[in-house]
């Protein structure tokens, strides 16, 4: 092959080379949500309440204990799964336990769940239970929501916050 | 599958050698070119990060300016940044494809095989966390997607994911940690290719100049035509519907959205039988290794500078008096290629009669054979000139006949044959010897072809002796699948050597 040809065909396979670069560093575009929707998000992390009742030591138990062990009281370290209902428009979406973290399950449960919805206006109601034990009331929300396109809205657990959060 | 591998990347070579020349090739320094790209990457990113702010408000802020206040500059850099790391993990694979479809893996290779395993991996997880400092809604969406599929992985917990959703979990901290695993990530894949290049000595890391100048410029040129692409900031309260994608970096990430346990499994089968590939049947026998003959090591080091593998290291000589030193070979790091053999001054092959003498040697081939098939191959060439004799590799072109007064030996590769043995063709009465090796830069024992060419253009020990008349003797280069230009080679030496007197003192 002679200079001038070689010249061009090197320039056109460097151009072949940009192009596939360049093309493929955007194109073809992903699409994240489908028109006319939104997303509903549920995510949280919580540690859910010791999951069994604390017992009183006798007084011979802890006679046994080494003095700096001598907890008036035996709790156990695992924490209770949280469970989490969502409901959309009177449609079950989530009713699933997360468990806690951890070898000993004493951690905080971590929950993550997401699916589109339409535009629009919904009825949304969440409730928690983190206390196997059924000693204490679930907490509970419901509310009504406007979902605009593209618009995430967070259903998020924080006890600092009274509970039930949604954005 | 492995004939077909190799004819399919000699078609593609032959092309490309037709538009850059066998010199230049792209396709035989696809690892060289890749450093280079990363040596892109690394320049045009310290520029960036140098203007780049660490922080929720400042990172796509930041960012928006290089391209709005300094699009000559930061906006050229970052765009180069980009598309040099896109253009650095595209040859990478290249590469690997290259070097598995040549069957370069087994045996002796399979360090520098394993080891390269990780490395696109590492660059992968790097660029998706420079995707995530930019900080605009492509960061959102596929930070949202990357936690996903790692929380399918046991140990890793879903509320990394809240990284990138909730606004409240996010602080400046985040994108200190994130620029630490941006330059971090990178330093592990440096350390990673030190690791994968530490057998191969000599290893090629600069392209030739004319393709990293072509390069680099057809990048810059892309960089100022079609910047980098930087999409609005990233809303954790708002989805956008459709995004752009960088589907060399970030193309696993939809797919793992589809079906994320199957991508992984799919990701971690492909690394597993890939690295996997070097014991895979059919397995072959290693060639022996070569063999060092202690009374005729002097320590010279000329096969410890030579080797292609770093499989010969000096120890004291058990014989001869200190500082005296003696070749050894690891057999399980030698290719029983013969470079070393080619490389021992010891040789002495002109002792009619007598053994031929050498300080490191081929079991499967010694010196001794060649010399016999050297000499069985001048004896029967006819008497009419111009009487040629071509010194073959193994490897390269081999054609059946190359033509009237022509007659071919061949060694493992083109650089057994040590530089002696061309004179004493020459003295045994022959009028040129051609020896053909593997194309340039292509050699399958790495640095054959070229320790041949420099030994006997008298730049690289032990040299063709400076009174062998240079006309005499060619160098070519041409693949096993070549044989068409070995002939045409042999032809025009032929035409040459008719064309000149033969003096007759360099006959004996």
């Amino acid at each position: 092959m002679n200079k001038p040809l070689q010249w061009i065909g090197q320039g056109v396979l460097y151009v072949l080379f940009a192009a596939f670069v360049v093309v493929f560093a955007d194109w073809p575009p992903y699409r994240v949500l489908a028109p006319g929707h939104g997303l509903l998000r549920l995510s949280f992390s919580h540690p859910g309440k010791i999951s069994t009742d604390c017992r009183q030591r006798s007084a011979e138990e802890m006679a046994k204990l080494q003095p700096q062990m001598r907890a008036s009281q035996d709790c156990q370290r695992a924490r209770s799964p949280v469970h989490a209902l969502v409901e959309l428009d009177g449609k079950r979406l989530v009713d699933q336990d997360f468990a806690p973290a951890g070898l000993s399950g004493d951690g905080a449960s971590s929950g993550y769940w997401r699916a589109p919805i339409a535009v629009g206006t919904h009825r949304l109601r969440v409730q928690f239970r983190d206390d196997v034990r059924g000693g204490a009331a679930p907490f509970e929300r419901e509310a009504e929501v406007q979902v605009r396109e593209g618009q995430i809205v967070l259903v998020d657990f924080k006890a600092d916050q009274g509970g039930i959060v949604i954005r | 599958m492995n004939g077909l591998g190799v004819r399919v990347v000699r078609v593609a070579e032959r092309a490309f050698d037709a538009v850059f020349g066998a010199r230049a090739n792209p396709l035989r320094q696809l690892g060289a070119l890749a450093f280079w790209l990363l040596w892109i990457v690394v320049a045009s990113g310290f520029w960036v990060y140098a203007l780049y702010e660490t922080s929720v408000d400042g990172a796509w802020r930041s960012v928006q300016e290089l391209h709005s206040l300094q699009p000559w500059g930061g906006g050229l850099m970052r765009s180069l940044h980009r598309y040099a790391s896109d253009a650095f993990l595209l040859v990478s694979v290249v590469h690997l494809l290259r070097e598995a479809l040549l069957g370069r893996f087994r045996h002796f290779r399979w360090f520098s095989w394993v080891s390269g395993m990780p490395l696109p991996w590492l660059a992968l997880i790097s660029g998706v966390i420079g995707y995530w400092m930019v900080w605009d809604q492509r960061a959102q969406v596929i930070g949202q997607l990357a936690f996903e599929w790692a929380a399918v992985l046991p140990g890793i917990g879903l509320e990394l994911v809240r990284n990138f959703i909730d606004a409240q979990a996010i602080t400046d901290r985040f994108f200190s940690l994130l620029s630490f695993l941006h330059i971090g990530v990178p330093l592990l894949l440096l350390l990673g290719l030190w690791v994968h290049l530490l057998r191969l000595p000599n290893a090629l890391t600069q392209p030739r100049r004319a393709l990293a100048a072509g390069t680099l410029a057809v990048l810059v040129l892309a960089s100022l035509g079609w910047p980098a692409s930087l999409l609005p900031r990233a809303d954790l309260e708002q989805l956008p519907l459709v995004i752009q994608l960088d589907w060399v970096y970030l193309g696993l990430l939809p797919l793992a959205d589809a079906a994320p346990v199957a991508t992984g499994v799919l990701c971690l089968a492909v690394t597993l039988a890939l690295t996997l590939l070097p014991w895979w049947p059919p397995r072959r026998a290693a060639a022996p290794a070569a063999r060092v003959d202690a009374p005729n090591c002097n320590g010279c080091t000329l096969c410890l500078a030579d080797c292609p593998y770093g499989a010969i290291s000096m120890a004291p000589h058990p014989t001869l008096p200190a500082p005296t030193r003696i070749a050894v070979v690891r057999s399980d790091l030698c290719a029983g290629c013969g470079v070393c053999v080619g490389a021992c001054p010891s040789i002495t092959p002109s002792r009619r009669g007598a053994p031929v003498v050498t300080g490191i040697d081929l079991p499967a081939l010694p010196l001794a054979t060649l010399r016999e098939q050297l000499e069985a191959a001048i004896d029967a060439l006819p008497d009419a000139a111009p009487r040629v004799l071509v010194l073959g590799c193994g490897v390269a072109a081999r054609p059946g006949d190359c033509g009237p007064g022509t007659v071919m030996v061949t060694a493992p590769c083109a650089a057994q044959w040590p530089p002696v043995f061309v004179e004493y063709a020459l003295h045994r009465g022959v009028d040129g010897v051609l020896v053909n090796g593997c194309p340039d830069g292509d050699c399958s024992f790495r640095l054959g072809e070229r320790w041949t060419a420099e030994r006997l253009a008298g730049t690289r020990r032990p040299q063709l002796h400076f009174q062998v008349p240079r006309e005499r003797v060619r160098v070519h280069r041409a693949a096993r699948e070549d044989s068409a230009s070995l002939v045409q080679a042999v032809q025009t030496f032929r035409a040459a050597l008719a064309a000149a007197p033969i003096p007759s003192e360099i006959r004996s």
